[in-house]
């Protein structure tokens, strides 16, 4: 940190000692409101999970714990929807984050060109991620219907046969994630246009003088200088993958995430836990169960990152 | 995405990311590559827009017509004359009106609470020394990707011990917790506050607080300004936290339209209309001020 604090400033020798002591004590009022509430309601939750995980606490009384060791994780690691949970939110997670961020760097690519109206497209295209996850997810639930869907009719008139958007495991995960895909897409086309604009032009002049085409240059010039943003879109995503629930919970309305568990994902398995059958010990435990694997996916992410350019700096 | 109102923000773009583009520097920046965009390049720009935008032109045509429309071969495309009998529907068996001044008072608490929350704390990260700081700091950032969901248990049992489940505190206090304001704070305050200024001040005998009142908030309002309006959109549509702690009786626009949703209502177009009331606002907020939204975005930017 490179910051430079003119506290000491010249009147220093002739001040009195009380106010002195204020000068060092008043920096920590400045902080000390954001810090007690993140404290209580940030820092304090996320720690005492760990806590409560290993304890018996059900819904209806949630002041009295009970010692129970690991027994809510063998529990769970015994439940086969927790299995379906974690094996859900990896399908819904790679059928949304994918396709978002593909179509998010075409967008972007497109966006950084000299255009009319850009600030009327970039606008336009952020629109969703004002919308809420119940709102859009009650309208899609609509669009998706099996028997008067507009999803559907338009299908029909392609002689596609209708798709049972609800109970196909397939299908249900498709239409989950594309409310994902409908909500973020502009967001990460946002976030990339912004980095592509941060690329040095002088890259794509020397490349032009090389000779390289629009194409390579994509590919050798704004794709490598995109590596960060990409990283942490991947990284926000996958994190937001991990957490999904709102989206699987309205589509149909109920906590179990489709009548075979097809669409639920581990967000939702923890809320049913908690909420649908009471026992905050065990949701507890799933959020520590999420909590692991966000810090191994995200430090695959890096590592795999490291690597990579590791790589091509060996060049 | 249903992180409580608390996004982790990008990496600091290494580009000229303070201050709006000027529109001389605009033709320098965009890599100076401002290659005109041919016709296909708008063919599928356009697409993407009218992708993004259908879902609110549907919910205008399925909130206007009643729910045997709605089961027609073909389906109607163009909005109905129902719409106002469908909001008085909705306003009569969901609530709505109660859940819209719910949410208002709601979000309207958190944006003013984090906003001078986080300009106290950004402030003094950004131009105060003090011992304990780079440790303060690096909580704060470091805990800032943790998404918040994952505490709701603990925060639950903390709000049944102080009697708040149903409660609009319940919501508004753990709303005002964002690290990520703080970050964002700090940066722009960095960037945009010279440490002359604040000398001088000194030197004139100003104490901190006056420094903080006539010198750092006047300089920060920008920066405040697009802070306020990402909280207040990611208050507005927090889902997971207030389905949790509020219910039927006190609900925000989502626990509202959780119930909608929920199966106990069966019009389709009567949910359309809540979903529509629900949205209106927020839209009404990003109408008047997407460009500064996405600005905000683009700068350093925020998910939610």
């Amino acid at each position: 940190m490179t910051l430079t604090a003119p506290a000491k400033a010249a009147t220093a020798p002739r001040q009195p000692a009380l106010r002195r002591a204020w000068q060092a004590v008043s920096p920590y009022t400045y902080v000390a409101p954001f810090f007690t509430l993140f404290a209580a309601f940030g820092l304090f939750p996320l720690i005492y999970t760990a806590y409560v995980s290993l304890h018996r606490v059900e819904l209806q009384d949630p002041g009295s714990m009970e010692w129970r060791g690991l027994g809510n994780y063998t529990a769970l690691l015994g439940d086969e929807f927790f299995w379906t949970a974690l094996r859900n939110t990896f399908t819904i997670g790679l059928l949304s984050t994918v396709p978002q961020l593909v179509m998010a760097l075409a967008l972007a690519h497109l966006l950084n060109h000299r255009l009319r109206g850009r600030t009327f497209l970039r606008t336009a295209m952020l629109l969703p991620y004002a919308t809420s996850v119940a709102a859009a997810t009650l309208v899609f639930a609509q669009l998706f219907g099996r028997d008067f869907g507009l999803f559907n009719y338009v299908l029909g008139l392609v002689g596609v046969g209708p798709v049972d958007w609800q109970s196909g495991t397939l299908s249900s995960q498709i239409a989950v994630s594309t409310i994902v895909v409908w909500r973020w897409t502009g967001y990460n086309a946002l976030i990339y246009l912004a980095g592509m604009q941060s690329i040095p032009s002088e890259l794509y002049e020397a490349a032009e003088m090389d000779g390289a085409s629009r194409w390579r240059q994509f590919f050798h010039v704004t794709l490598p200088g995109l590596r960060p943003t990409i990283l942490f879109t991947v990284v926000v995503s996958t994190i937001g993958a991990t957490q999904l629930f709102g989206e699987p919970l309205l589509f149909e309305g109920s906590m179990s995430g489709g009548i075979s568990h097809q669409y639920q994902t581990l967000g939702l398995y923890m809320y049913e836990q908690g909420w649908g059958f009471f026992h905050l010990g065990r949701a507890a435990a799933i959020a520590w169960v999420m909590f692991l694997l966000i810090l191994v996916l995200v430090g695959a992410n890096a590592l795999i990152a490291r690597r990579r350019s590791r790589k091509e700096a060996g060049r | 995405m249903t992180a409580l109102a608390d996004p982790p923000a990008a990496p600091p773009a290494p580009a000229p990311a303070a201050g709006p583009p000027g529109p001389g520097r605009r033709r320098r920046s965009g890599a100076g590559r401002t290659l005109k965009a041919g016709p296909l390049a708008y063919a599928v720009l356009i697409l993407a827009v009218l992708v993004s935008a259908f879902p609110f032109y549907w919910t205008i045509v399925a909130a206007s017509r009643t729910n045997a429309d709605l089961a027609q071969v073909p389906p109607s495309l163009v909005p109905g004359p129902h719409l106002i009998r469908n909001f008085e529907a909705v306003l009569a068996e969901a609530d709505i009106g109660k859940a819209l001044l719910n949410s208002l008072i709601v979000s309207g608490s958190i944006t003013v609470g984090t906003v001078l929350c986080c300009t106290l704390a950004g402030f003094a990260f950004a131009k105060l020394r003090f011992r304990g700081r780079g440790a303060l700091l690096a909580i704060t950032v470091g805990t800032m990707m943790i998404p918040p969901q994952l505490g709701v248990i603990p925060l639950f049992m903390l709000i049944a011990e102080l009697q708040w489940v149903n409660q609009l505190q319940s919501v508004i206090l753990p709303g005002l917790v964002s690290a990520f304001g703080v970050f964002f704070m700090r940066q722009y305050l960095v960037q945009s506050l010279p440490d002359e200024l604040i000398e001088a001040a000194r030197v004139d005998g100003a104490s901190t607080a006056r420094i903080f009142w006539s010198i750092v908030v006047p300089i920060a309002r920008p920066g405040m300004a697009v802070l306020g309006l990402l909280t207040f959109m990611a208050a507005w549509n927090d889902f997971f936290w207030p389905i949790v702690a509020l219910s039927s009786q006190e609900p925000t626009v989502q626990v509202a339209l959780r119930q909608l949703g929920g199966g106990y209502v069966h019009d389709q177009s009567v949910i359309m209309a809540g979903t529509l009331l629900g949205t209106l606002p927020v839209l009404l907020v990003f109408g008047l001020l997407g460009r500064q939204i996405v600005g905000g975005i683009m700068q350093g930017a925020v998910k939610g």
